[in-house]
């Protein structure tokens, strides 16, 4: 058994395909690559394939990463030219590498994730935002409901930067929030605070943090 | 500010986080054509008029994408209806209808084809074209609108819908389409007025161009006949065939969102030899044409290459018919054992061999056995032309509940012509005895799951004649079996009555009920078949302002000679084997399955030419030799 692991990007064409259809696009890729996937025993088996960090609906990623469980063993290179030349409009793949044996049976990536940054483009001007950015900076305490649970956005956040316009003259934040499993920073409840429509923002995770180096 | 994709794309990244599910709207699936706009001849868009989870698992359209896609002078689009939370952000904003593949709007088209499967999309094709900016009257459009045609099995009777479609495609598209892009090419180029156009279509083998026709009726209501326009126009329009069916797609496109149904269909035989009399799928699909095992096993392989979706659906309307159907499953099985795959196969008859091959299968006893006996007694299954015995059917629910089945799911209709409250009594029963069955199998786990249709009475069918229930007899029968069919491991399921009343008077309805449907649409009925958008009123209030009764087309049982609104589009299916088949129905006398005895349904003689062309199992009706003396009448020879 080999565990591979595939960092790539999320991109336009599939910023609307959720978490669950994400796993189902990889089940799929691999098929077309006719590659012996790992099933689960059982009732109803189900491909070993594992994402590590869930992507909200409507965001695009530049780092994603999954792993997967080959039955048997592949040479990396050709694995990669294979998966490169499956890939749908939507997944754009950077890197596979096979997990050494020792990590092998490490634990699933989702539960060593410690932060994520972000790119936010906003498609609608803000005049005042590199002052909406410092008051909310400036605050030691952001008490807010999500699903109606409260709880505190501030300590979640770890920087807040705004950036340089892009080539469209769009304004643009840099943001970089907890992701561990149990407190999670998510970036439009920050443009929330701040007052800005998260609808009216592109949001493009830039960065995943790891508990171990991972790539 | 004209809508030019780029305008469409940058809204629609505003508007697309406000709505459900927005991977329905976005396009970009893997195996999408993309072509240049502007290096294309004819621009198509193909428009399911229903929500796109539904639309992107049709057979239709994934066949018909692919034939027009396969021409160089031809780029397809696809077009399906916004859910009504979209329609409302893109009516906010102004965003007309557009298709997935090039953003365009849908009047910059060139031909714009609705598939039609089933009547309660009328509404929405009506809002489909408001919502693309053509205008929904045929007769307000200009040359530079698109033209407007529709095929599919709501078509075979068009009239209700006359009035928004230049042309209906009667019968198979997969040939008929190419004409039809051809002509509009031609037309094109000539520079001539829109007319020219339909006339050259009129004259196409399976076109209808229905403003050359205008039919007259009687005081009561009732056609007197129906009259050409245009002497050009062919007297009838016969529905069109394919000889032989091409070989499936080979780059079904996979989306990326969960849609109803996940999975590529893969067509094994087109049409039914059974004969049942309520089914109008097996009327108007004749004669049946099977594929070769290895053109299927082929398609699967290119499927699982191309797609890797981890279903096949084994479509036709009665797999356990199909020649060869033990062979395929096996082949497949054993070929594909390694791909965590299902095969599903639907439509199994009632008999021990169809658990033989779910066997076979390795479908998981999960999803529970279907069957559908669609009537409790065997007198009513011998009207109905669907002859199992109850003995029979017993003994198949026992084969599979000892086979590790829990749950049989058994589908029946009410409704059916001269059904007493015995027989809806009778289905109360039937599915306590196959619990019964079970329990003395598996004990307490064992369930019966009843679906109990409202059956619709539909054009070209032996029983395009009968009376529809009335919202009265069928809340009766209804609430019979919700007193009778309870108990522990029972569940029942039924239908809508008054979504049935919708169904029955668009199925045979005349030209007349084109204001009532736009009527109804105006007030706001869309997604009719959905029933948190269904508005019962809305179709009521049309009537009223009509001054039509829509008793008149759903309770009225019909002479045997009267002139239906559908009197002018052939099946080949004769009328008079129609009526001698529902004949023979009131005697409960029953037909055999034709492959075994052929009935001279109209379908040999008239395409006795293709028969011989195409000779051998391909087609499942005899064999026809070619005669040398012409002035014979070659009557059908039945071999063996």
């Amino acid at each position: 058994m080999q565990r591979i692991r595939v960092f790539f990007s999320k991109t336009e064409a599939m910023r609307y395909t959720g978490h669950l259809d994400m796993q189902r696009a990889w089940e799929r890729l691999l098929r077309r690559a006719g590659l012996p996937t790992v099933y689960s025993q059982g009732f109803n088996p189900r491909p070993r394939i594992q994402l590590a960090a869930a992507l909200p609906l409507g965001f695009t990623s530049e780092t994603e990463i999954v792993d997967f469980w080959l039955e048997t063993q592949h040479e990396i290179h050709a694995l990669e030219d294979q998966l490169k030349q499956v890939a749908p409009p939507g997944i754009a793949i950077h890197q596979v590498e096979e997990v050494s044996e020792e990590e092998q049976h490490a634990p699933a990536l989702q539960s060593l994730m410690q932060s994520a940054e972000y790119l936010i483009t906003l498609l609608q001007p803000i005049p005042d935002l590199p002052e909406r950015t410092a008051s909310l900076m400036a605050v030691d305490h952001l008490p807010r409901i999500r699903r109606k649970k409260k709880y505190d956005l501030c300590p979640l956040i770890f920087a807040l930067d705004v950036l340089p316009n892009d080539e469209a003259g769009h304004q643009r934040l840099h943001m970089h929030l907890s992701a561990k499993e149990s407190a999670t920073g998510r970036p439009e409840e920050v443009l929330d605070a701040m007052g800005i429509e998260p609808h009216l923002a592109r949001i493009h995770r830039v960065a995943l943090h790891y508990e171990q180096s991972v790539g | 500010m004209t809508w030019t994709p780029e305008r469409v794309q940058f809204e629609l990244e505003k508007i697309l986080p406000l709505v459900q599910k927005p991977g329905r709207y976005t396009g970009g699936e893997l195996n999408q054509v993309v072509k240049t706009w502007d290096a294309v001849q004819t621009h198509v868009a193909f428009v399911f008029p229903d929500v796109y989870d539904l639309g992107m698992s049709n057979l239709g359209m994934t066949v018909l994408y692919d034939q027009l896609n396969r021409r160089p002078d031809t780029w397809a689009e696809r077009v399906f209806s916004p859910w009504p939370d979209m329609e409302a952000q893109m009516r906010r904003v102004g965003m007309p209808l557009y298709s997935l593949e090039s953003k365009h709007a849908l009047k910059d088209f060139d031909i714009v084809g609705f598939s039609l499967p089933y009547e309660t999309l009328y509404t929405n094709s009506l809002n489909a074209l408001d919502l693309g900016g053509i205008p929904i009257f045929a007769e307000q459009r200009s040359p530079d609108d698109p033209l407007v045609i529709a095929g599919g099995h709501a078509v075979y009777n068009p009239e209700p819908i006359h009035a928004f479609f230049d042309a209906f495609v009667l019968g198979e598209g997969e040939e008929v389409i190419h004409e039809i892009v051809e002509a509009h090419q031609a037309w094109k180029r000539s520079g001539a007025p829109r007319r020219a156009l339909l006339e050259t279509l009129a004259c196409i083998w399976g076109v209808y161009v229905p403003t050359f026709y205008e039919p007259h009726y009687h005081e009561d209501g009732t056609l007197a006949g129906i009259e050409r326009t245009w002497g050009g126009a062919p007297e009838t329009i016969q529905k069109r065939v394919v000889a032989k069916l091409p070989p499936p797609p080979k780059r079904p496109l996979v989306p990326y969102v969960d849609i109803t149904h996940n999975r590529v269909p893969i067509e094994i035989m087109r049409g039914c030899t059974r004969g049942c009399r309520f089914c109008q799928a097996g009327m108007v699909n004749r004669p049946v044409r099977e594929r070769p095992v290895e053109e299927i096993l082929e398609a699967i392989e290119q499927a699982l290459h191309n797609t890797g979706i981890e279903e096949i659906g084994l479509l036709s309307l009665s797999s356990s018919d199909y020649t060869h159907v033990l062979d395929l499953v096996q082949q497949a099985t054993k070929r594909f054992a390694n791909q965590h795959i299902n095969l599903s196969l639907p439509s199994m008859r009632i008999e021990s061999f169809s658990i033989d091959l779910m066997d076979e299968l390795q479908t998981s006893r999960r999803g529970g056995f279907t069957l559908a006996p669609e009537a409790a007694t065997e007198r009513m299954r011998n009207i109905i032309n669907k002859p199992v015995s109850t003995e029979q059917l017993l003994e198949t629910a026992r084969a599979i509940y000892s086979r590790g089945w829990h749950t049989i799911k058994l589908y029946f209709m009410i409704g059916h012509p001269s059904e007493t409250l015995e027989d809806v009594q009778a289905i109360a029963d039937l599915v306590k005895t196959v619990r019964e069955e079970g329990r003395k199998i598996i004990g307490g786990r064992a369930k019966v799951h009843a679906g109990v249709s409202t059956f619709v009475p539909k054009p070209h069918t032996p029983f395009q004649w009968v009376p529809c229930d009335t919202l009265e007899q069928i809340q009766a029968k209804q609430a019979l079996l919700q007193q009778e069919a309870r108990g522990k491991g029972l569940k029942l399921n039924w239908n809508n009555p008054y979504e049935t009343m919708v169904e029955a008077f668009l199925s045979r309805g005349d030209r007349r009920l084109a204001e009532v449907i736009y009527r109804a649409w105006q007030r706001g009925a869309k997604f009719d078949a959905w029933h948190e958008y269904f508005r019962y009123d809305f179709w009521m209030e049309a009537f009223a302002e009509a001054g039509l009764d829509p008793a008149f087309y759903t309770h009225r049982e019909r002479n045997i000679d009267e002139i239906f609104p559908w009197e002018h589009l052939s099946t080949t299916v004769r009328k008079r084997f129609l009526a001698q088949d529902y004949m023979w129905s009131q005697q409960q006398k029953t037909r055999i399955d034709c492959r075994h005895q052929c009935f001279a349904c109209g379908i040999l003689p008239t395409f006795k030419d293709l028969r011989i062309a195409n000779p051998g199992p391909v087609w499942q009706c005899p064999e026809v030799r070619p005669k040398e003396r012409h002035h014979v009448v070659p009557m059908v020879q039945v071999q063996g």
